[in-house]
């Protein structure tokens, strides 16, 4: 219970709000991620931009769930591809065409928080170790159940509906429909994260007994975040299928999309907000550039043992291991005499013990 | 029809003991070392591609070349265990180790692609190919045998862990890990040790395995599903309990699929979900003490 409890005790009056400083930062990013397609026009570096916000998108999503409550989920892949499949089938079947298409998106997110509710109704009930197992198994009756209905076309999978739009500005539409996402995602995430709710769930990630014992509705909580979790992947997942007009069991119901976006949390900083989009800008843009250019087992390799990598060496992700350092850095020079300030770290003996104190 | 089903119950019991010694494995290295090995499913094609290269290589006997896999698959286990899984300490351990072992197995995965291409294979023997006709059953050979040298490796389990100093370490390391600690259990050499025979099993495993389906480097995904089912079903950390899951369930897929193909690993997973709406804990599994 360590780290979170000072980080909350200390955190409460900064997460009131975002200091100054923070919110240029925020606001600069969001400039940047705004004017990206605008000064980087050509298709192959908006695709790498597209591809990169889906994932935030997608990371911080599973991070609202999984990141707080500490219930790891590998079977997000499930959302994301009925998510994808329900667009395909409903544009199929009712014969939607063109730019319409789009008006169906909150079907994908319907759809994703309906599978949500009886998935996490079994799987939450069990312990954690389980309830990972669980959403494999859940992962794999899904991904068959795609291959084997009759109703989504089998090993071919169905195709999107096209889209009267240019070569050279196609991906222009995808990457600011994707930008939304991820921007309302991550701000989903930090007010969750600083509410109420947000407390009951790291509670519950703490130690679920005591939470319950506090007054916690455990399983209402989890349930609801998990839902909210499902919802929004599944609409992300709409979102990539439009994008990449098709798509096949393996691909909609991807494992190495569950690892990724685990791997994506944890390397940021797990239940941080801004640590798995952090994740997810280091390593969908690497891996698809390994992807384009050498064979996939290699980029498999290399996921693989960069995922052992960053967990031997910052096992508890960037962003809580970089802001601590930081904090080390600013608490040096907040403790000294004014005077002898800059000349602070010349004096590293001294200050380290002191943290150590503290 | 029945002739059918008691050809399909025999037929799950037989693949069920070789399922049952993969599980035995996976579920020893939860109740010692509280980690679901997910890198189980590759390492037990990754078994399947060493014995695959005896024999074409070697020329050696399936069974004859477990003699080197075992001490192989060990070896490889302890090293992992001591590179990746040792290190990890802190809250998030269980599921950091989940993680590092679906990173192992995703290498695992991607070198075996990278060396052997997606071409199924399967290993021949030719026992592998010939079947014997006993009370009106057509058995084949390999299921016999296989079924046998799990049987052998089982007891050869039990008798370590039921009736050797090392094994009461263990099971005193799966009861109480602090407790053990006290009384001088050296924890981290019994961790390395149940690694690397949880593993070492995947190595026979893996030889009945691809005797008797066609593999590439992608099946361990299949593999570990099954696997994960087996033993939360019979309960995690429950030996007895994933020896009875692993045939309870394997039986029950080879008897619906002689109506239903297709579904009949849906069947397979639906009933663990059932199971678990009832038993969260599994068929033998203890109480959680806390629900952590």
């Amino acid at each position: 219970m360590s780290e979170d409890h000072i980080e909350g005790r200390n955190g409460l009056t900064r997460l009131r709000g975002l200091s100054g400083l923070q919110l240029a930062f925020v606001v600069a990013l969001l400039a940047v991620a705004v004017a990206f397609p605008v000064l980087f026009p050509n298709p192959v570096a908006t695709n790498y931009g597209v591809y990169a916000l889906i994932f935030v998108a997608v990371a911080s999503a599973w991070n609202i769930f999984s990141g707080l409550s500490g219930y790891i989920s590998l079977g997000h892949a499930v959302f994301f591809g009925s998510g994808a499949y329900t667009l395909g089938i409903a544009a199929r079947d009712w014969h939607v065409t063109g730019t319409g298409v789009f008006a169906l998106l909150p079907l994908a997110a319907v759809a994703g928080a309906l599978i949500a509710v009886p998935f996490g109704l079994v799987a939450l009930r069990v312990r954690r170790h389980t309830f990972i197992v669980i959403t494999i198994a859940v992962f794999f009756i899904f991904q068959l159940m795609a291959y084997n209905l009759s109703f989504t076309g089998g090993t071919t999978g169905l195709d999107a509906p096209f889209l009267p739009w240019g070569a050279q500005t196609y991906n222009n539409p995808f990457y600011y429909i994707a930008l939304a996402c991820a921007v309302g995602t991550i701000a989903l995430a930090w007010l969750i994260r600083r509410s109420r709710f947000g407390l009951q769930l790291r509670a519950i990630r703490d130690d679920e007994d005591r939470a319950r014992g506090l007054g916690v509705h455990a399983m209402r909580v989890k349930l609801t975040a998990f839902v909210l979790s499902g919802a929004i992947t599944g609409l992300v997942g709409a979102v990539w299928f439009f994008y990449l007009t098709q798509v096949q069991p393996p691909s909609g119901f991807d494992p190495l999309f569950d690892l990724s976006v685990v791997l994506m949390a944890f390397l940021g900083g797990l239940g941080t907000v801004s640590g798995p989009v952090l994740g997810a800008l280091i390593i969908e843009p690497g891996q698809l550039y390994l992807t384009a250019n050498t064979n996939g087992y290699i980029s498999e390799i290399l996921l693989g043992s960069l995922f052992l990598v960053a967990v031997l060496l910052v096992p508890r992700g960037i962003i809580p291991t970089g802001g601590e350092y930081l904090r080390r850095l600013t608490s040096r020079g907040r403790t000294a005499i004014p005077a002898a300030a800059p000349s602070v770290p010349q004096a590293p003996d001294t200050a380290p013990v002191r943290e150590a104190q503290r | 029809m029945t002739r059918e089903i008691y050809q399909a119950i025999v037929d799950g019991i037989l693949v069920g003991g070789v399922y049952a010694l993969m599980a035995v494995g996976l579920t020893l290295i939860f109740g010692v070392l509280d980690i679901i090995n997910i890198a189980q499913g590759a390492m037990v094609i990754l078994g399947a591609y060493l014995s695959y290269e005896l024999a074409a290589r070697l020329h050696l006997d399936l069974f004859l070349g477990l003699l080197v896999t075992v001490p192989a698959m060990f070896v490889i286990g302890v090293v992992i265990q001591w590179a990746f899984i040792r290190p990890l300490r802190g809250r998030e351990r269980t599921s950091m180790t989940l993680l590092v072992s679906y990173a192992v197995a995703l290498i695992i995965e991607g070198i075996l692609y990278e060396i052997f291409g997606a071409n199924p294979r399967q290993l021949s023997a030719s026992y592998v190919t010939s079947s014997v006709h006993v009370f009106g059953f057509y058995l084949s050979y390999i299921y016999l045998y296989g079924f046998a040298l799990a049987l052998a490796l089982v007891a050869g389990l039990y008798l370590l862990l039921y009736r050797t100093t090392f094994g009461r370490s263990v099971r005193a390391t799966m009861q109480d890990e602090t407790a053990a600690r006290l009384i001088g259990i050296n924890i981290s050499r019994v961790a390395a040790i149940t690694y690397g025979i949880g593993v070492a099993v995947t190595a026979a495993g893996g030889m009945v395995f691809g005797a008797t389906n066609a593999f590439n480097p992608n099946s361990g995904y299949d593999l570990i599903s099954r696997l994960l089912a087996i033993i939360i079903l019979g309960g995690l950390g429950s030996i007895g309990g994933a020896l009875v899951a692993a045939v309870f369930m394997i039986t029950l897929e080879s008897v619906v699929d002689i109506w239903q193909p297709t579904w009949a690993i849906v069947v397979f997973y639906a009933a663990l979900v059932l199971v678990l709406l009832i038993r969260p804990t599994g068929f033998f599994g203890r109480k959680a003490v806390r629900a952590q």
